[in-house]
């Protein structure tokens, strides 16, 4: 479409990356005031992205970019449709008021310039995740996610516990990541296009494929793992080491849905299928429970709105794979409803941890009256988590359980699952807005009082969003929602919902018996929390554990391995190099039957005859050498007849090369050998001599066969013949051999001089280490027994 | 190995080695030679230079780490490169020029530039492990 640039949505996705590269400098000039001026970035691509909201609701879709590796089939493309342009709309929405909120939480923060340049990056990489087309291009911006997700969450990296938190998360959804890959690369192979507009044509070609098993599995671990699914959820309850900013962007409204959003992009040509319909509700319910219990145990108001975000995450990944249209559109309003109370309410928890220094529930109480609106955001946001009216929580709860209550199998078990999560979520969200809010004044480590406009700004908008969507649901359904489930299901949906019910039916008596049920709970809150407490204290063992024994147990294999593999000793290192080469010369050539054949007695005149006697004079004179520096001068005078057979045999360059090549062989072995305090005299015993005299003999002949079977193959020319027509004339240079090496070979030599200096600078650390040896401490490192690289060995020189 | 003959001479040896080294290089791409040989040529030049008198001299004689000197050459090798990017043709294709200075036609090219780079990057990365050898603890 010529209306909107070709560019406009490349720039779009690019331009927090932009922005990331300028806050630093930013918050160097304005202080926490650069905030302002950084989330027009995000502002403006909230709007790009609300330019095709009206285009995408009518059915359309765009593809933009541009090829990127066309050789591969890599494009630089992004897919817009409904569900992609309203997550968009999610990402630079909110990213907009949390680089708002991020400026006044990390007011006066050393290193605030670097943590608002992390969440620009993480935002362009997240609007690349659920925008990209390709499926490469996808799969980048997906790791990219992982990878400022470990940035923000070990921000604090002071602190042990962010460390672990940031290591933990990494490894989980990096792993996924490559489960993911492997999934996309399958995909690409079995419908044969890697753009995602063409995979989600591409009809019943996965379903009937014979890999649709391996792709489902490889696609659910990237999902399971990224939106913390059971047993994969416990990195998302560590993540909140990170600042508040951070939990209430990656890990509640954003970056967490992005396997949900995988799954749902997924949905119309993966989706429909037996196991689809068991695995995703049986994970995805599973979830919801453990995540509500797990939520409704804590005290920490962080800690309770994450396990109430893996809740929530179970419930959307239930129904995606729930099998009916109604319950996908309940899964993409609750989505949507999600992302806006979720994010305001961990806004609030950081805004209550922020003004009175902690947010533990036992310790506040009657904040009310110093933060009023602090106060009014917190519950604005949790009677939409609650599902009660007149917020979009209520509308996407009356749907989802529509969807749940109507469904062709299983309806009862799905119901119930679904409405005690959300019983014991709406006992959470009371407990996160109403516990500290009211009762008596309590004693906080910091004196309370209003946040700063830069702090309540976000969640009061998000909060009143969250009305405005409801009550402008005449808008907001069909030209957001209807749209993006339209998508998921993978045929058109009206978008028709309705805040005051069009019939008393189930979805409203379940509503009901959700909202008192949760009630209920909420009032017996602390006997609830024993009770449960009592009941993880009897299992004992958690996943998060199981990680931390899952690490050890990679660590000490790593080790055992590592000792066997590395041992230390330079001559057990030689001694495999050498029995491996010599064994792979010597054994396929008999093998196969490839010896070459004996050649003829050469015609060599005298002088010829008399290099040849001097490369063996010289090796004899090695073999009986006394002592080590007379064998090092004596392999010298072999290398420098060598020299000479290549001068006489018309290859003057190399032989030059021989001869400095030989010359400084000579004098760095003399060197190292005196730099190792070696032994003037070999001392090794009898029967290792022979052993190493058998493996020298083997690595001979093997070479120098080889070298016979390669001349005895005929020489094809064709090469020698262009590098000959052409060196003068193409690249005026009479030097062939010179030509070839800096002009028709150039980036070939520019690659072996990189190597050259790469060496060079592993060998000046090697010596550094040893010239510091003596200081080193003595104990090896963990979870092996290396031994400290140091250690002088006799062989290094023989 | 210091006899004061080797000493004395030394100086002398490695100036000449250099020149000959440059000369080599130069002479490259018709006659034998080429940046590699000179680099190493250069390299024992400096590794000569270092027994004889110690590691100290060569060090103030060099001036730059000769790390640095390595990676100054990979950069030019790499530099040789670009020209080939505003006249939109293949990375590291050569360039020639031939410029009249005091009536001698001068072949100059990219591809001379890329191998006075292979010339540092050799005589860089040898020297350096030359020299940490030589160094002694107490040097």
């Amino acid at each position: 479409m010529a209306l909107f640039g070709v560019d406009d949505t490349v720039l779009a996705v690019l331009a927090p990356f932009a922005a990331a590269l300028f806050a630093p400098s930013a918050v160097r000039a304005f202080k926490h005031n650069a905030a302002w001026l950084l989330a027009i970035v995000p502002a403006l691509v909230f709007l790009h992205f609300f330019r095709y909201v009206g285009a995408v609701s009518q059915g359309e879709t765009f593809v933009e970019g541009f090829a990127w590796v066309p050789a591969y089939g890599v494009n630089f493309t992004f897919y817009l449709d409904g569900l992609a342009v309203l997550f968009a709309l999610i990402i630079s929405g909110i990213g907009t008021l949390i680089i708002l909120y991020a400026g006044g939480y990390m007011k006066g923060h050393p290193q605030q310039g670097r943590f608002l340049s992390f969440l620009f990056l993480f935002m362009g990489s997240m609007l690349g995740v659920v925008t990209g087309s390709n499926l490469i291009t996808m799969f980048i911006f997906w790791e990219l996610t992982s990878i400022t997700s470990f940035l923000l969450i070990g921000f604090d990296h002071l602190r042990a516990a962010s460390r672990r938190a940031a290591m933990q998360a990494l490894v989980v959804t990096g792993g996924g990541g490559l489960a993911l890959l492997a999934g996309f690369l399958m995909i690409i192979h079995a419908t044969g296009v890697n753009e995602m507009g063409d995979v989600i044509a591409s009809g019943d070609t996965l379903r009937e494929s014979a890999l649709y098993l391996p792709i489902l599995i490889m696609v659910l671990l990237g999902a399971f793992t990224k939106s913390a699914q059971f047993p994969f959820h416990f990195w998302l309850p560590n993540a909140m080491e990170a600042p508040t900013p951070v939990s209430a962007y990656l890990h509640s409204a954003t970056m967490v849905k992005a396997g949900v959003y995988l799954l749902m992009r997924l949905n119309p040509v993966l989706g429909d299928t037996a196991w689809w319909m068991t695995l995703l509700p049986l994970f995805g319910g599973v979830t919801l429970l453990v995540g509500t219990l797990l939520a409704v145990r804590q005290t920490d108001l962080k800690l309770m709105l994450a396990y109430t975000t893996v809740a929530s995450l179970g419930l959307l990944v239930m129904l995606t794979g729930a099998g009916s249209e109604v319950a996908i559109e309940g899964a993409v309003l609750y989505l949507f409803a999600h992302a806006l109370f979720k994010g305001a309410l961990f806004m609030v928890a950081g805004l209550v941890d922020h003004e009175t220094g902690t947010r533990d529930l036992m310790r506040l109480g009657g904040l009310r009256k110093a933060m009023p609106i602090t106060f009014l955001c917190a519950v604005l946001a949790a009677l939409s988590m609650g599902g009660l009216p007149p917020f979009i929580g209520f509308i996407a709860k009356e749907v989802l359980y529509e969807g749940t209550w109507t469904l062709a199998a299983r309806p009862q078990l799905l119901t119930a699952v679904a409405v005690i999560g959300n019983a014991l979520m709406l006992a959470a969200a009371f407990a996160v807005a109403f516990k500290p809010f009211l009762g008596q004044p309590t004693k906080t480590p910091k004196h309370a009082h209003e946040g700063p406009v830069l702090m309540w700004l976000g969640p009061l908008v998000l909060a009143l969003c969250g009305l405005g969507a409801a009550i402008g649901i005449g808008w907001s359904g069909p030209a957001l929602l209807g749209p993006m489930a339209g998508a998921v299901a993978g045929a058109p949906v009206a978008g028709d919902y309705h805040l005051v019910p069009a019939h008393i039916g189930a979805p409203f008596y379940l509503s009901l018996a959700t909202v008192g049920t949760g009630l209920v709970i909420f009032w017996q809150l602390d006997a609830v929390r024993r009770l449960i407490a009592s009941v993880l204290k009897a299992i004992g063992w958690g996943p998060d554990r199981g990680f931390d024994q899952f690490i050890s147990l990679i660590v000490r294999f790593a080790g055992a391995f590592t000792a066997i593999v590395q041992p230390g000793k330079m001559q057990i290192y030689m001694n495999t190099v050498f029995v491996v080469v010599a064994a792979a010369l010597l054994v396929p050539m008999f093998a196969f039957d490839e010896a070459p054949s004996m050649p003829a007695m050469p015609d060599f005149r005298f002088y010829e005859w008399l290099v040849l006697a001097l490369v063996v004079i010289g090796i004899i004179a090695v073999l009986a050498a006394r002592t080590r520096l007379i064998a090092i001068v004596s392999l010298g005078i072999q290398g420098f007849a060598v020299a000479v057979i290549y001068m006489l045999f018309g290859a003057p360059d190399l032989s030059f090369t021989q001869f400095m090549v030989e010359t400084l062989s000579v004098v760095i072995l003399a060197l190292v050998m005196t730099r190792l305090n070696l032994t003037a005299k070999d001392s090794r015993p009898f029967r290792e001599t022979i052993s190493h005299m058998i493996i020298a003999i083997a690595g001979g002949i093997g070479f120098g066969a080889l070298l016979l079977a390669v001349t005895e193959v005929p020489f094809d020319s064709r090469l020698s013949d262009f590098f000959t027509a052409n060196s003068r004339v193409v690249a005026h240079g009479r030097n062939i051999v010179n030509v070839i090496i800096v002009d028709f070979r150039g980036l070939d030599t520019l690659g072996e001089i990189s190597v050259v200096m790469v060496t060079g600078l592993a060998i000046l650390a090697l010596i550094r280490i040893r010239a510091r040896g003596s200081k080193a401490p003595e104990d090896p490192p963990r979870g092996g027994s290396l031994k400290p690289v140091s250690e002088p060995h006799p062989e290094v020189a023989s | 190995m210091n006899t004061i003959i080797f000493r004395t001479i030394a100086p002398f040896l490695t100036a000449l080695m250099i020149l000959f080294s440059i000369f080599v290089l130069l002479r490259g791409h018709n006659e034998p030679g080429g940046g590699f040989i000179g680099g190493l040529i250069a390299a024992s030049a400096f590794a000569i230079y270092g027994i004889a008198c110690g590691v100290r001299p060569v060090r103030r004689a060099i001036h730059f780490h000769p790390m640095t000197l390595s990676a100054f050459g990979l950069l030019l090798a790499c530099l040789s490169g670009l020209p080939s990017f505003f006249t939109h043709v293949a990375f590291l294709k050569a360039h020639w020029i031939y410029p009249e200075i005091f009536g001698v036609d001068l072949a100059l090219s990219t591809v001379m530039v890329f191998d006075i780079g292979v010339y540092f990057v050799v005589l860089g990365s040898i020297t350096s492990i030359a020299l940490a050898l030589e160094e002694r603890e107490n040097d």
